[in-house]
């Protein structure tokens, strides 16, 4: 195995579009992997054998042999199972094997109206949940037609960025956790316990919140969200800061996490990955700048972006966005506008309890939104948000009817999930845990 | 008590010809659009070309590849010169210079379920055509690796088909055995 450079000398970052590989001139071994996720025979880096293919698979060379990781393994992030193929300690390919959490999601949303859709795809990435409704909502909407009040979108961006933060405080924890620094875990939790109970109390729930709908959000900001918010915001930094001195700094932490898992723009785009993994490579795209949804474009923030493309820049990604975050929801606190928080229209808004006494109209409609659920014009979108994973898409086709005639969703950690086994080959095993951590799977997502 | 509101069944068959099928043409393919996103409507034997062409065009991320099975539902938005198939492979594609997203339908028979693969142009639509004929039993012809990748690998049939039912098992709530 010939090891890969890294941190030798800053390049200047690529112009969008003109995909250039940072490290393309320093070795050889960097040109060969431009074309290696176009190979289809046995130097591919992925086994491409079925279950039971693999399970009789005898390699001929005697060094070898096939190893099962998974699906219980602790380090693969709930019921990922890996297939590998190994030469002593080297992976030489490996396979990802999925479907342990699938349940029929998205054949469940077609037997669901558009008002309880959110609640079936907020279960999908379980650990962003506000994202697969928000993009369930934006799709929604835009077959419907109807622009949601201001201060609906605000409050959607403040609870996507809220949970953006405790998303990736969630991989800090995993994260050290899974590379050994079990103290990481501690640290992680504690924090994102506070933003989840921020979030509990405006939504009600800790997870699947259900809380962004067609036509707006669930219920209005309640009382003193604004001061638990800045309290939040003002602890963050300091915690921040105790994450940069257990880890950022720390030459274990560099051994375990630089030049592992390197992939160049190129590779990253061809594979059709997203997110943090995209822009470690050094490759600035994130949907909030370049597509921008909601109030994006009256933000201001930074996208970040890698050099190496390696395990440690995902890291750091993912650990300065939650800086960016915070940057983001002060703005969000001076900005939320005052107003309806979800759309005024009756076929498409229940009544508030108090009509319904008052109005036979408002009984009516209320029976009918709960009963039959309301009817979305035919037609199909595909609405995409960036979630703290990538680029998370809703894909709604539309009879007319109540339900939706399909709904699919794009899950960020499904097609990232493909880069694994490129990621891994000649890689050490034990750097294959470090490798799945830094993709940051959530198995919800990717099985559905 | 549902009949109380025969307005709201009117509003919604006056929208449905909201996205208007054009005879317009792009990359020598029709196109149609629904709510201001296109969709270009290649033929299933010269999709492959138009995949091409797209990906030289600075189209150079394939963000998803699905299928919908119009089994229930036949009618829909195309443009004239498209004949409706049961199924139809829908594919996203991205450009980041352009800054825009195009989608692709293509009409799948029944009778025929086969479709060639664009891994040679986006090998990240490995496991994307992988759901699909999984889930949909569409075969991609040219896949290197066509295994069932959700469902158990001795599952029967491909449960997104609407003629694949969506079954359930009936819940016991009171007096279940073992219940206190």
């Amino acid at each position: 195995m010939t090891p890969v450079p890294y941190r030798s000398n800053l390049r200047m970052l690529p112009e969008l579009g003109e995909v250039t590989s940072m490290t393309q001139n320093e070795t050889t071994l960097e040109s060969e992997i431009a074309d290696r996720v176009f190979r289809r025979g046995e130097d591919s880096a992925i086994l491409r054998m079925s279950e039971s293919e693999i399970q009789a698979y005898k390699p001929q060379d005697d060094r070898r042999m096939v190893v099962n990781m998974g699906p219980q393994h602790p380090s693969t992030h709930g019921v990922l199972r890996l297939s590998l193929e190994m030469e002593g300690e080297t992976v030489i390919r490996s396979k990802p094997i999925i479907g342990y959490l699938h349940t029929g999601m998205e054949k469940t949303g077609e037997q669901l109206s558009y008002l309880q859709g959110a609640t079936n795809v907020t279960r999908m990435d379980y650990s962003s949940p506000l994202f697969s409704e928000l993009a369930f909502s934006l799709a929604t909407e835009k077959l419907l037609e109807i622009e949601v009040p201001e201060r609906a979108k605000w409050i959607r961006m403040l609870m996507c960025e809220l949970n953006r933060i405790s998303s990736h405080l969630l991989f800090q924890a995993t994260n050290g956790m899974d590379i050994g620094a079990v103290g990481a875990m501690i640290y992680g939790w504690r924090e994102r316990e506070e933003v989840l109970r921020l979030l509990e109390k405006i939504t009600g729930l800790r997870m699947n919140h259900n809380f962004i709908r067609p036509g707006g959000v669930a219920a209005d900001l309640p009382d003193g969200w604004r001061d638990d918010t800045l309290q939040i915001l003002s602890n963050l930094p300091e915690r921040l800061e105790d994450f940069d001195g257990l880890f950022t700094g720390q030459p274990i932490w560099h051994e375990r996490l630089q030049g592992v898992g390197v992939i160049n723009s190129e590779e990253c785009l061809a594979l059709g990955v997203t997110g943090p993994l995209l822009r470690s490579t050094g490759y600035a795209w994130d949907l909030r700048k370049d597509m921008p949804y909601l109030h994006y474009d009256q933000v201001d923030f930074d996208v970040l972006v890698g050099t190496y493309g390696d395990c440690f820049d995902r890291f750091a990604i993912r650990l300065n966005e939650i800086r960016e975050s915070i940057r983001i929801v002060y703005q969000i606190l001076e900005k939320m506008p005052s107003g309806d928080y979800r759309t005024q229209d009756k076929k498409i808004t229940p009544p508030p309890r108090t009509r319904i006494d008052e109005s036979m109209e408002a009984l009516i409609h209320h029976f009918k939104i709960f009963t039959e659920g309301f009817k979305v014009p035919a037609g199909e979108v595909y609405v995409a948000v960036e979630s703290p994973r990538g680029e998370l898409g809703c894909y709604i086709v539309s009879d007319g009817g109540p339900k939706p005639y399909r709904m699919h969703i794009r899950g960020p950690s499904f097609t990232n999930l493909q880069v694994l086994p490129h990621m891994l080959q000649n890689a050490l095993v034990a750097d294959a845990v470090a490798v799945i951590s830094t993709v940051d799977p959530i198995m919800g997502e990717v099985d559905r | 008590m549902t009949e109380i509101d025969p307005q709201e069944d009117n509003n919604a068959e006056t929208e449905t010809n909201s996205a208007i099928p054009s005879d317009q043409t792009m990359y020598e393919v029709p196109i149609s659009n629904s709510r201001g996103q296109t969709i270009l409507h290649p033929d299933r034997d010269q999709y492959l070309d138009t995949i091409k062409k797209l990906s030289e065009d600075g189209f150079k991320v394939c963000i998803d590849v699905t299928a919908v099975d119009y089994l229930e539902n036949p009618e829909r938005d195309l443009p004239n010169s498209i004949s409706p198939e049961r199924f139809e492979v829908v594919i996203n594609l991205l450009s980041h210079q352009k800054k825009e997203r195009l989608r692709l339908r293509i009409q799948v028979p029944e009778s025929d379920p086969v479709i060639s693969s664009i891994f040679d142009f986006y090998p990240g639509s490995e496991a994307l055509e992988r759901e699909v004929y999984d889930l949909f039993g569409i075969e991609f012809e040219g896949h290197p690796d066509p295994t069932r990748i959700l469902m158990p690998e001795n599952w029967n049939g491909h449960p997104l088909r609407k003629d694949y039912d969506a079954g359930a098992i009936p819940v016991q709530f009171k007096n279940a055995p073992g219940a206190g």
